[in-house]
């Protein structure tokens, strides 16, 4: 297995659970002789991948399937319940904590809603600046020439910095969420749906400004989507979840060539494109199940066309199917 | 092929205390009886504002200037809201983005559609419960003895678009207009969705109006399709001819930033700028200020013209080489 890039970010045996305790009443309940259980929820399930240094990964998935979660975790933002996290080597959750902050600032977070994630009362040099003063990545006093060369690379104009979030508009406002991100000079920046809540065009402009920056800045992407086409354009490697696990993880050109899982075929196949004219929806049947009862076996069987007696009680594995692609899939062991 | 509505000329203005703000600008367009027509926009564009007109919504301090809405001989826009209240719901429905938005969270699916049933038709509750029943196996719900005596919270965001998409066909209306429906949803339900929708229209001879602002979704769905920017039908014609001719350069700008496999590694061709606000619009074609093509002739607003049979396009300098 030829593999381009030194691995910058890995994740190994990750796992994270959110149990919703029981309170008060149901406790007593319970000693009374009611059956309450504590409701356990697999966000993500021993989830292994690893993101290169200056690689784009596409995390993709539908709502529910921990993509989030793990972009959190790797962000430091949560905490996984099992496994480790490795940056450059270093595992990060066993360093001590002045240290573990430090490497943290390298990952940085771009959130979906532009709305929500910029403090209202901020005015924007204070959104952009107060991390770099803070990390003492940059000394106050030149903290304004800084601001106008960070909003600059953005798009964005320097005059603007006096001005509050709620005067921008959605675009704009997400260049403010990429120019903060980038202030502390990180290493990788993980997009949470960062282009979702945009308009066509406008997001057509951030997608520039993210390619731009990893030309000018070398960046390293985790980007999470449920967007193909965003994936598709940006990726090098593409990892498929479903249910809280990976399903699929291979090269962006390989697995929009030839998908392995059935799951990710069926996503290919019913993602609208702008090529495809008045087909015929075939859509794979079925609801997502829910991650706090998820079905027996592979998450995928009930949904799945190809299923077998095999797929109904026994989960498959991630294995690797050719140079650089993994699939979890018991029909591959079927052709061998 | 008969249409099932026209609209002609439409204008919607809101009259707020900024300033007048033409939310619907001239706007005119068909559709024909079991087609489906997309209306495609950006935020602001209108495209909205449009399917409210239509169904007689817009509230003050809005209100239809001018125009007419010509659906089956009646102008919508001239009769009393005694006789739309006819209309809408019975005739004309409609699907909204936001399922948990429009359906009463209080009560139960059952109560919702037999209501429904009963505001436009004479029945007994045990034939209205049978349609209600019939609707939610039309669009693909599961064991619907059960589910109807649901509420709307324990279904799936799916599954209650589906319910939400029930309740309109419940009158075999003529027309639906569905307001970005699908946008909420994930790809798989989503394909779902409108997997269902293609085949009521089809089966029904329903007409649809697909608002949206996907422009992949239209292209897998319509038959026809009307682009918005700024209030005002920038171009309008088939599915094919618009999205693999473009004539106005922003549909062609559109069509560009829709990332794809075909953009793989290079930029996409982005429009520079942004949208303008409604109220402080250019003078002449919104779009001279972020058009590469804009001359002193854009200044005057330009007519929507068809330079080729059944194309439509408001611009002085269409897009025409490639399909001469």
């Amino acid at each position: 297995m030829t593999e381009p890039y030194a691995p910058l970010v890995g994740l190994t045996n990750i796992t994270k659970r959110f149990v919703k305790s029981l309170d008060l009443t149901t406790k007593v309940v319970n000693w009374l002789g009611g059956r309450y259980r504590e409701e356990i929820v697999h966000a993500v399930d021993d989830v292994s991948f690893t993101v290169g240094e200056g690689e784009v990964v596409g995390l993709v998935g539908e709502s529910g399937c921990g993509k989030s979660t793990i972009g959190r975790m790797v962000a430091g933002i949560l905490q996984p319940t099992k496994g480790s996290i490795q940056y450059r080597g270093e595992d990060l959750l066993s360093l001590p904590k002045a240290k573990q902050r430090s490497v943290s600032l390298k990952s940085q977070m771009i959130f979906q809603d532009p709305f929500a994630s910029l403090n209202p009362r901020m005015r924007v040099k204070d959104i952009i600046g107060e991390a770099p003063v803070a990390h003492k990545i940059i000394n106050p006093a030149e903290l304004d020439d800084y601001l106008d060369e960070v909003m600059t690379l953005c798009g964005l104009e320097p005059g603007f910095k006096r001005r509050y979030a709620h005067q921008f508009s959605g675009g704009q406002r997400q260049r403010i969420g990429i120019a903060r991100a980038l202030a502390v000079k990180p290493d990788f920046l993980i997009c949470d749906e960062a282009v979702a809540a945009l308009d066509v065009s406008i997001q057509a402009q951030i997608l520039n400004l993210f390619m731009k920056l990893r030309e000018e800045l070398g960046l390293t992407y985790l980007l999470i989507s449920h967007d193909l086409g965003v994936v598709e354009h940006l990726s090098d490697r593409v990892v498929i979840m479903y249910l809280g696990r990976l399903v699929e993880v291979a090269s962006a050109e390989d697995l929009f060539r030839e998908p392995n899982h059935p799951y990710t075929k069926a996503l290919l196949e019913e993602v609208p494109r702008i090529d495809s004219r008045r087909r015929a929806f075939a859509p794979v049947k079925g609801e997502i199940p829910s991650p706090i009862d998820p079905p027996s076996g592979c998450y995928f069987h009930p949904r799945c066309p190809h299923a077998t007696e095999r797929c109904k009680v026994e989960s498959p594995v991630l294995k690797e199917i050719a140079p650089g692609r993994q699939s979890a899939c018991h029909l591959n062991d079927a052709t061998g | 092929m008969t249409a099932a509505l026209s609209v002609e000329n439409l204008n919607t203005t809101f009259f707020t205390k900024a300033g007048e703000v033409k939310a619907v600008d001239d706007v005119s367009f068909q559709v024909d009886k079991g087609k489906i027509l997309g209306l495609v926009g950006e935020s602001g564009s209108g495209k909205t504002v449009t399917g409210f007109s239509i169904l007689g919504l817009v509230d003050p301090p809005g209100r239809v200037v001018s125009g007419r809405i010509m659906f089956d001989g009646e102008d919508l826009v001239q009769v009393p809201e005694e006789r739309m209240r006819h209309i809408r719901g019975k005739r004309i429905s409609t699907v909204f983005q936001d399922p948990m938005m429009t359906l009463n969270p209080v009560l139960r699916i059952d109560t919702q559609m037999i209501e429904a049933l009963l505001a436009h038709e004479k029945m007994s509750k045990e034939v209205a419960r049978q349609r209600a029943r019939e609707a939610l196996g039309k669009v693909g719900i599961p064991s619907p003895d059960e589910r109807l005596r649901a509420y709307p919270h324990q279904f799936s965001g799916g599954m209650r678009q589906r319910v939400a998409i029930a309740i309109a066909i419940l009158h075999r209306p003529e027309l639906i207009i569905a307001d970005e429906p699908t946008t909420a949803l994930d790809v798989t339900i989503q394909a779902q969705i409108l997997f269902e929708v293609q085949e009521l229209c089809r089966d029904s001879d329903t007409a649809m109006i697909w608002i949206t602002h996907d422009l992949s979704v239209v292209a897998g769905l319509a038959d026809d399709i009307c682009v918005m920017y700024a209030g005002k039908l920038v171009e309008t014609g088939s599915v094919d001819a618009v999205l693999d001719h473009p004539l106005h350069p922003y549909t062609r700008g559109l069509i560009g930033s829709v990332p794809s496999r075909n953009t793989r590694g290079q930029p996409l061709n982005q429009i520079p700028g942004m949208t303008p606000s409604l109220l402080n619009l250019p003078k002449g074609c919104a779009f001279r200020t972020r058009c590469s093509f804009a001359d002193e002739l854009c200044e005057e607003g330009p007519e929507i013209t068809s330079p080729i049979a059944d194309r439509g396009v408001r611009c002085f300098h269409p897009h025409m080489d490639r399909t001469k």
